[in-house]
């Protein structure tokens, strides 16, 4: 059950997951990529990193407080990875569907390293995670993901810049410095780990197709569903229309 | 003074190489007097001028609510809960044990690693695994064992009740809570009894009266609390 030693080779179903750091868009290749497969009949879940509905008010209240440190950093997002682990992604991959994640083991493994955290050790620590069946990095230079944050939102947030390591106290000088050791990180990690880097500085679209087409060799015999001749995005349209008197 | 090693690989933000205060685990299993007993120490230690902190598990203020709030769910598995305490256990760490043992005082620690790692075995997870992680704990000067055996201790549960973690009720779903009790107990009794060989503990006969008990831990710890010099 809980050991770390379990046989994850025969589990029926695909997990994909798709890595990069902020503004890479990565998840909104992986957006497209799961309405496509709803749109195909397929049955998929979806993960995403730091979303465990019993472990993330305690990382929230961390962040806010800042009472969070690297090892305590590590660990609690490792606590939230172990609950979707056993609640949400084995069972999956058990029932033979396909899982989707938005971010996966390598961002703990980025990230804490390039925190000062021993790089076997997140390892062995993250040992029970079930291996991907295709893991895709989108790659982007660190001035364009600047570029892209900085045009999506207001602020960076403390962690995000690393501030708790104090590499600096000027907060967009401490993101740069902090995402450049994470860049420096995911593409050692790509080597190690056989992770597709996909360059993400190409049109959406174009990356979309890429996408696609690395995914579909592994479709084969996942379960699908009927689908009506609806389109899957016009379905709920209809649906409230018709309950509405509107058809 | 007290030697700066750990188990495993050391983790990040600790430079020194030694601490001047004095770091004693006290371990034992549920219901066994391991709070009574540190609490009178503590009285003890003080009143002889010595400086202690003590520290038990959920205190974290980043982790203690959290953890609260998800044993009261039953969607919790031994993972995560394990992770939940390992992220306590290095929160209070970093915030209440190291900084009493570089100011010199005495720390009691209410239970260590190991009765995490006893519970997470006892409920299927890997040793091996369990030894990787903590090994990011400061190795103490002392532990000291509370050793009881699951005949006697239940005799101490039957009044106060049972509960149902120290039960194994979220893995021994089958059983009444006696059996289960007796049987998760057992188990982790025998868990613990290895590693107080493998980590090398003084164990204490916890079957006697308070006031034997802790003249039994006292006598065992005066040694470790006297090596610094004399307040």
């Amino acid at each position: 059950m809980v050991t770390t030693s379990a046989d994850f080779s025969e589990l029926p179903g695909r997990l994909i997951v798709v890595e990069g750091i902020d503004g890479s868009g990565k998840s909104t290749q992986l957006d497209l990529l799961h309405k496509w497969l709803r749109s195909e009949g397929y049955v998929t879940v979806f993960t995403e990193w730091n979303s465990s509905p019993i472990v993330r008010d305690t990382t929230k209240r961390g962040k806010r407080k800042q009472l969070l440190t690297p090892m305590s950093f590590s660990l609690i997002h490792a606590a939230d990875f172990a609950s979707r682990t056993y609640s949400q992604i084995l069972p999956a991959l058990q029932a033979g569907v396909i899982v989707l994640a938005d971010r996966y083991v390598y961002t703990a493994f980025a990230r804490d390293a390039a925190r000062g955290v021993n790089r076997k050790w997140v390892r062995d620590l993250y040992s029970f995670a079930p291996p991907p069946n295709l893991a895709l990095y989108f790659q982007v230079s660190l001035r364009e993901s600047i570029r892209r944050i900085a045009a999506a939102r207001a602020e960076i947030k403390f962690y995000e810049a690393g501030m708790d390591l104090g590499l600096s106290d000027d907060v967009q000088e401490s993101f740069r410095l902090f995402q450049g050791r994470i860049l420096d990180e995911y593409d050692a990690l790509c080597d190690e780990y056989d992770i597709t880097r996909i360059d993400a500085s190409q049109s959406l679209v174009d990356q979309q197709v890429l996408v696609r087409e690395l995914v579909e060799p592994l479709l084969e015999g996942m379960p699908r569903r009927e689908i009506s001749n609806v389109p899957a995005h016009l379905q709920t349209g209809f649906a409230a229309l018709a309950a509405g008197g509107g058809l | 003074m007290t030697q700066v090693k750990f188990y495993g690989e050391p983790p990040p933000g600790i430079d020194q190489d030694w601490l001047p205060g004095r770091l004693i685990a006290i371990e034992g299993t549920d219901g066994v007097g391991r709070s009574t007993i540190i609490s009178i120490l503590k009285d003890y230690l003080e009143a002889n001028g010595w400086g202690v902190v003590d520290s038990g598990l959920r205190r974290s203020p980043l982790v203690g609510p959290g953890i609260d709030q998800a044993k009261e769910g039953h969607t919790l598995d031994p993972i995560t809960l394990n992770l939940f305490y390992a992220t306590d256990f290095w929160d209070r760490f970093e915030r209440i044990m190291l900084p009493a043992l570089q100011a010199g005082m005495v720390v009691l620690a209410d239970r260590y690693i190991f009765s995490l790692m006893a519970r997470a075995i006892v409920r299927g997870a890997a040793r091996e695994w369990l030894e990787q992680i903590y090994g990011f704990a400061l190795i103490p000067d002392q532990t000291i064992y509370l050793d009881i055996d699951a005949e006697d201790l239940v005799l101490r549960i039957l009044e106060r009740g049972f509960d149902f973690w120290e039960s194994g009720g979220d893995y021994l779903h089958d059983r009444s809570i006696y059996d289960g009790f007796m049987q998760h107990q057992r188990e982790q009794l025998h868990e613990m009894s290895v590693m107080a060989d493998r980590y090398d503990w003084d164990v204490v006969d916890a079957r006697g009266t308070i006031e034997e008990v802790f003249e039994n831990v006292r006598r065992a710890v005066m040694p470790t609390v006297e090596s610094m010099s004399r307040p």
